[in-house]
């Protein structure tokens, strides 16, 4: 064998070491991304639902989120930032899942026939991911896009304008439906795949994060359904079209109802 | 043992998957059978019977009736599960039977998991690895009760293959090494005297036809007779492959 063609072949075999190990950082960063997005989906739902305090606290909120508090000024591009952050997380995570579906008509065929005789409840889980996350490919790319192009548009009256007046709430819905499902199914398959249980008996450890899973799934759907339901009564309430909320403490006497004192 | 109260003798209605690939004329049907239900009678007991009484040229394997060879595992009511090792009166009074997906069909209710195992421990090289020279006439090595203890407990699986045919992944994916693949991998690596590296494993298993490759669905916990804990040994590779994926050397 000459020099080059031995230096080839090793090119090609250190190659091949390097390719190998993709398949684990595939699969681990699937895990990783998921949990984050899960995360984050979470902490987005509470933050969202400040609204249940009051138009103030879901004010304080969007202002803390556009760092207002770190700044001292309003800045929405923060929120189109952090969406395209998002963005890039939820592409990450999709092109990693999408490699489990199955993709060719026998595979789909096995698979329900199987599911339709074992009657396995993970195995259901699983189809449920496949379904919630094929539609969270359209779903949440509405609701990313309206993040990355209207970030100012978000407040008490803003955001309810938006699920009213542009008929965003039928979106949202299944939105907060799939997102919740496929979070917390995917959370606890995460748990059960590494192993990442709470308890040292992996049987008791699997039961516990299942009710987890339940749970998580009832509460959110709940929080996300009082939210909604709060911003559809706010957009409903009569207003000028495009007047932007005005916290309590910024108004003036005659804006917060206050009888103006007249001096004889 | 439970279902042998008094008067409680029930009339089974059996449906079987009847197949035989070597006939020409044979085409898969379902074909019923109805027996009286016995004491204590296990699905291994009632195909014996039927057999006997019925028709013999109905196609099962067995060897050792107590859950020790693997050989009689079916499809239960749809689930995969030993026949020996499973009481009809667990079950209903119709029972349907048909034989294992995945693997290649001898006729019946037979299939030759044998022909798949040793593919997959070929592939695997599922054997222990050592250049140590074996002087037969010495005392082997000594290990540790808890080390034993541990190998003994992965040891036990008998390639029924009920946790193939339970297995999502495997059933849509047919080279994936299933969990009975990574538990022998599993198995191996506790044991000292192979000298093989987490980085040796994982050029086997280290793939999406490998450890990779599991989608935890669970399937191979939920049915092994033998209850191995598959779900912490899948978990466990995982990490380790991961790990030897991520820090190699």
């Amino acid at each position: 064998m000459s020099k080059t063609s031995e230096l080839s072949v090793g090119a090609a075999l250190i190659g091949r070491r390097e390719s190998g190990r993709w398949p684990a950082r595939m699969d681990f960063l699937q895990s990783a991304s998921g949990l984050f997005l899960a995360l984050f989906l979470w902490v987005h739902l509470f933050a969202e639902a400040s609204i249940l305090l009051g138009k103030d606290a879901m004010y304080r909120v969007t202002i803390f989120f556009e760092g207002y508090y770190f700044f001292g000024e309003k800045y929405p591009i923060i929120i189109t930032l952090f969406s395209a952050f998002i963005l890039a997380f939820v592409l990450v995570h999709a092109v990693l899942a999408v490699r489990k579906i199955p993709v060719t008509y026998r595979q789909y065929r096995v698979l329900r026939d199987h599911m339709k005789v074992m009657h396995h409840e993970d195995t259901t889980l699983w189809w449920v991911q496949v379904y919630t996350g094929f539609a969270l490919f359209f779903l949440v790319s509405v609701h990313i896009y309206t993040m990355l192009s209207q970030p100012a548009n978000i407040g008490p009256y803003a955001s309810s304008d938006r699920v009213v007046g542009e008929w965003m709430w039928p979106l949202y819905v299944l939105l907060l439906i799939t997102a919740v499902v496929h979070a917390a199914v995917g959370s606890y398959r995460v748990g059960v795949k590494w192993g990442w249980l709470p308890a040292r008996d992996a049987a008791l450890g699997r039961k516990r994060l299942k009710w987890l899973m339940r749970g998580f799934m009832i509460f959110f759907i709940l929080l996300g359904l009082a939210s909604l339901t709060t911003y559809v009564r706010v957009g409903l309430e009569d207003r000028e079209p495009g007047e932007r909320y005005v916290p309590t403490w910024e108004r003036t006497a005659t804006e917060t109802g206050a009888r103006p004192e007249v001096t004889p | 043992m439970t279902g042998q109260g008094e008067g409680a003798a029930r009339r089974l209605t059996i449906d079987i998957l009847r197949y035989n690939p070597q006939d020409p004329e044979s085409r898969p049907h379902m074909e019923t059978f109805e027996l009286d239900e016995a004491p204590s009678m296990t699905l291994f007991v009632a195909l014996n019977d039927i057999r006997d009484r019925q028709d013999p040229s109905l196609q099962f394997d067995f060897v050792c009736r107590a859950g020790i060879c693997g050989s009689c595992a079916m499809l239960i009511d749809g689930r995969p599960g030993l026949a020996c090792r499973t009481l009809t009166s667990s079950l209903g009074e119709r029972i349907t039977l048909a034989p294992l997906p995945f693997f290649e069909l001898i006729g019946d209710l037979s299939v030759n998991t044998g022909k798949w195992m040793r593919a997959m421990s070929e592939r695997l090289e599922a054997w222990v690895h050592s250049d140590a020279d074996v002087d037969l006439t010495r005392l082997e090595a000594r290990m540790e009760p808890e080390l034993a203890e541990q190998i003994y407990e992965l040891e036990r699986c008998i390639e029924c293959g009920c946790c193939l045919a339970a297995c999502g992944t495997a059933r849509m994916r047919e080279d994936f090494v299933g969990a009975v693949g990574l538990n022998k991998i599993a198995r191996l690596r506790l044991d000292p005297r192979d000298q093989r590296e987490d980085a040796d494993y994982y050029e086997l298993i280290g793939d999406d036809d490998g450890v990779f490759g599991c989608m935890s669905l669970l399937g191979c916990q939920d049915v092994c007779p033998k209850e191995l804990g598959l779900q912490t040994q899948i978990a466990y590779m995982r990490r380790k492959m991961l790990r030897a994926a991520l820090f190699p050397g």
